[in-house]
């Protein structure tokens, strides 16, 4: 069978040197797919930054670039979060930046003429594909399968789970954190395996770096002192965990603390308080192990256990003293959301609203991940086999990402990498199972031997101990694949399963994940693209038509994109450091006209602007968003706004005929269905979200005036009116220009409004 | 300056073994003695190299000692420098202790591939990193 050609390429050294080829090759080919698949977006649209947070990291970055390092560390942002401003560069993870701002300067040192946004756009592609590298080197630590950590290079490169954060144009965070993430803990259980100091002090250099990329580091943070811990726990200490991590947690916590946005949280937060711990408890077990080697067992127990005793005793002593001092602050709502998932419905309304801060839905799992999901539990299995101290480090990582992530939809992008490992490491060990050709000599002659064979030669195999030796089949315990039918059925089911899976993540990234969703698309009825442009067009209409400093007021979603886009001030932006700022939006939003415009002045708001689907059919608008303003403006005036009032007496959210007064003539409802009806036959007037008919009679607005509304409707732009010139509230004027008397207009007056300028 | 270790360490753990062995009938459990043996122990079973390491761990000890009582007496108004100094005390006293760890004769099966060179020059680069970090952050 074997060919003497193929003697000279695969056999000895040069054999060893062609499958490090071929295992570059590969590696390299496996990077290309990874960025290949995130192109999708670039060639639909355009290379257009994503969403909504990307555009505040690409007006950074282009601040970076603009200004310099040290301006951009001193940034103090006037112009979001009007009129408190924002400490932008202490506020920020600078990581995701500083990384573009550094490959920019780079092409632009090697004289390649390269655009800003374009590495922007182009950074996440380029980082799944280090991220595929270091999925490889991650699960080649762990098994001794050549092809483990090529499949798991495959799987990160191209599951779902990951692309969904790393399209070109997704600008976040996350496009370079999760490379990070791998890279970190590749270099961890290298730190371990060896007890070198080397590695941990790489270790907790990349841990640096993830820290000034993601806030996300504290799973991390967590995730190795959880290791070193459980570690201990099992009897497992040895002194290569001791070099290891007490290297990684003394280097990386310095690290950690010259992000400005982290501070002093390492040795003052909650969150932090793990690895300080496990930190003591280290050193003690150190310690103690040193002491038990100088003396023989009787003392050393002695010993020992008035040592944990006072130990113990001081320190949770000094725990709890701190806590309660203040010195370590409690732990943050974002944490508590991660352990009751009610909490932040609850207690803090603005977590509870963002999309990706929601549970995750069991398809989602299977969508993102497709057959790793069942491959998962398989790997994971499979390190309970050897169960070597990396391998502890899967179990953990496993249990918990799988629990995180199914309480918070995002966290999703943590589980996705250790998926793709232990997947890897299921399928290889089916591979390699299979696809050897080699047949093992089964001795069938020697019946009376067979049972002495079974105890000597293979006492792994407790079946054969177990029943009896009158079961012919147990008689002959060499136990493996012979048959070529059975090697290539198994091969070929797995082969499609690949196949299936690598058009499964194709699809799911070409059809969900790869929309900029600043630029919608749709079919025409003949089968053609229409690209649905009205973000960009109204934000253009404000670049262009606007002072340069009006402030525009409008719901968080859009701050940072009319920040990037519009370049114009905003009022509040998707950063929501300040709840009550948020709120005061949601207020003036949620109430009647004549307790918003005073709102509005006080802000000097000049524009507002509001996002209506009702024409498209485009569910994500701000009728739709609603809710979330008025439940977080009720956690700041539960007087004023009340979340029952925008009901229906049945309990229903209604924007027909029946809706509440309260809905009918708050700002938002009036300014999104403001001469709608004037584009419908009388009566005719659909919502086409709601998919109900809307009032004959269209909301009147007094204080602001419609000032722009895009194509497809989708952004409408109002301008805040002046103050009357004669000094008449705007109900009033609006009732006399339409010439009532001035006797029914006083009756319609609402509530008195204090004037305040 | 590790090179030569190895060999003038292999010898002296055999000859005081039977050390220990006095103490351990009278006093088994008093603590007092048996910290006495412990004390004894190590004079007698230490490396010179060894001993240098641990004098300057027990330095930094006292370092690290002297300014935590006085973060505590005095206030740790600028937290950026006592934790960058504290850090930079407990970070070295770590690293020397993993440096203490890899060249002990007694550990070597732990640490199969890494050499006494290896582990110094990985020590220094530890704390060249170590001691950039707490530059860079004591303001």
């Amino acid at each position: 069978m074997t060919a003497t050609a193929g003697d000279v390429f695969f056999k000895g050294q040069s054999g060893h040197n062609t499958r490090s080829l071929l295992r570059v090759v590969i590696l390299l080919c496996i990077a290309g797919a990874a960025i290949s698949s995130r192109l999708f977006s670039v060639i639909r649209f355009e290379s257009i930054i994503h969403e909504f947070d990307p555009w505040f990291n690409f007006r950074a970055t282009k601040y970076l670039v603009e200004n310099g390092f040290y301006p951009f560390w001193d940034w103090f942002d006037d112009r979001t979060w009007h009129p408190l401003g924002r400490v932008t560069g202490g506020t920020l993870y600078p990581g995701l930046m500083v990384t573009s701002g550094a490959i920019y300067h780079l092409l632009r040192f090697l004289t390649f003429p390269v655009d800003i946004r374009n590495i922007c756009v182009l950074l996440a592609p380029a980082f799944s594909g280090l991220t595929a590298v270091a999925a490889y080197l991650l699960t080649s630590e762990m098994s001794t399968s050549p092809s483990a950590g090529l499949l798991a290079a495959v799987f990160m490169g191209i599951s779902p789970g990951y692309i969904s954060r790393s399209v070109a144009g997704s600008y976040d965070n996350e496009a370079i954190a999760i490379t990070l993430l791998v890279a970190t803990f590749y270099f961890w259980i290298k730190a371990v395996k060896n007890g070198s100091i080397f590695w941990s002090a790489i270790t907790a250099l990349s841990y640096g770096y993830m820290v000034s990329a993601w806030g996300g580091y504290v799973f991390i943070t967590n995730m190795l002192p959880l290791h070193a811990f459980v570690l201990i726990c099992m009897g497992r200490y040895s002194s290569r965990l001791y070099v290891a991590y007490t290297t990684w947690y003394a280097i990386g916590t310095l690290a950690a603390m010259q992000i400005p946005f982290v501070g002093f949280d390492p040795v003052r937060s909650s969150e932090h308080m793990a690895p300080l711990g496990v930190f003591g408890l280290i050193q003690l077990v150190a310690f103690v192990e040193y002491i038990r080697y100088q003396l023989p067992s009787k003392q050393f127990q002695t010993l020992l256990r008035s040592l944990v005793l006072v130990i113990f005793v001081v320190a949770l002593g000094g725990l709890v003293l701190l806590t309660l001092s203040g010195v370590i602050a409690p732990w943050t709502g974002r944490f508590y959301s991660l352990w009751d998932t009610g909490y932040a419905k609850i207690h803090i309304p603005i977590i509870a609203s963002v999309s990706e801060h929601q549970p995750t839905a069991w398809p989602a799992f299977f969508f993102d991940l497709n057959m790793l999901i069942w491959l998962f539990p398989a790997g994971v299995y499979m390190c309970f086999r050897h169960l070597k101290d990396e391998h502890v480090f899967i179990v953990i990582y496993a249990v918990l990402a799988s629990y995180f992530s199914g309480v918070m939809v995002r966290l999703m992008l943590t589980l996705t990498p250790i998926v793709c490992v232990a997947a890897a490491m299921a399928l290889s060990q089916i591979l390699d199972t299979y696809l050897t050709t080699k047949t093992p000599i089964v001795d069938t002659k020697e019946n009376g031997s067979a049972k002495e064979f079974a105890d000597v030669k293979s006492p792994v195999n407790p079946v054969t101990k177990i029943l009896s030796p009158g079961l012919r089949s147990t008689r002959h315990p060499v136990i493996g694949i012979y048959s070529n039918v059975s090697k290539a059925i198994v091969v070929l089911s797995t082969t499609v399963y690949l196949l299936l899976f690598v058009a499964h993540c194709t699809w799911v990234t070409s059809n969900a994940y790869s929309s900029p969703s600043v630029v919608l698309a749709s079919r025409l009825p003949d089968g053609s693209q229409h690209i649905i442009d009205d973000y960009r067009e109204a934000y253009y209409w404000l670049r262009q038509n606007v002072d340069e400093n009006a402030k525009i007021m409008s719901w968080w979603d859009y701050g940072y994109q009319i920040g990037g886009m519009a370049d114009r001030p905003t009022l509040v932006d998707n950063n929501t450091w300040n709840n009550t700022h948020i709120a005061t939006v949601g207020k003036a939003m949620s109430s009647r006209e004549e307790v918003s415009y005073p709102i509005m002045r006080q802000h000097e708001v000049d524009y507002v602007l509001v996002v209506f689907g009702g024409l498209l059919g485009y569910s994500g608008d701000d009728i739709n968003k609603f809710l979330w303003m008025v439940r977080i403006a009720e956690g700041i005036w539960p007087d004023e706004v009340k979340e029952r009032d925008f009901f229906t007496a049945r309990g229903e959210y209604r924007i027909d005929d029946e809706a509440t007064p309260t809905m009918k003539n708050s700002l938002m409802y009036k300014m999104s269905y403001y001469n709608y009806n004037g584009l419908f036959p009388p009566g005719q007037a659909m919502d086409r979200v709601r998919g109900s008919r809307l009032p004959a009679e269209g909301p009147q607005l007094t204080t602001v005036d419609e000032a722009f509304t895009s194509e497809n409707w989708i952004i409408r732009i109002y301008k805040v009116k002046d103050l009357d010139n004669v000094g008449r509230d705007h109900g009033s004027a609006a009732a006399f220009d339409k010439g009532h008397k001035k006797k029914k207009a006083t009756k319609r007056r609402g509530a008195r409004v204090l004037r305040v300028e | 300056m590790a090179p030569r270790n190895r060999a003038p360490a292999a010898s002296t753990p055999s000859t005081p073994s039977s050390q220990p062995t006095p103490s351990r009938t009278k006093t088994a459990s008093n603590p007092q003695h048996i910290i006495h043996g412990v004390w004894n122990n190590y004079v007698a079973k230490t490396p010179q190299r060894t001993k240098l390491i641990d004098t300057f761990m027990a330095f930094l000890m006292v370092v690290g000692a002297v300014q935590f009582a006085y973060c505590v007496v005095a206030g740790n108004y600028p937290f950026n420098a006592f934790l960058s100094g504290f850090g930079a005390t407990v970070g070295q006293f770590v690293l020397t202790a993993s440096l203490r760890i890899q060249t002990n004769v007694e550990n070597e099966g732990e640490f199969k591939n890494i050499s006494n060179e290896r582990a110094f020059a990985d020590y220094i680069f530890g704390s060249l990193l170590l001691h950039f970090f707490c530059v860079n952050f004591i303001n």
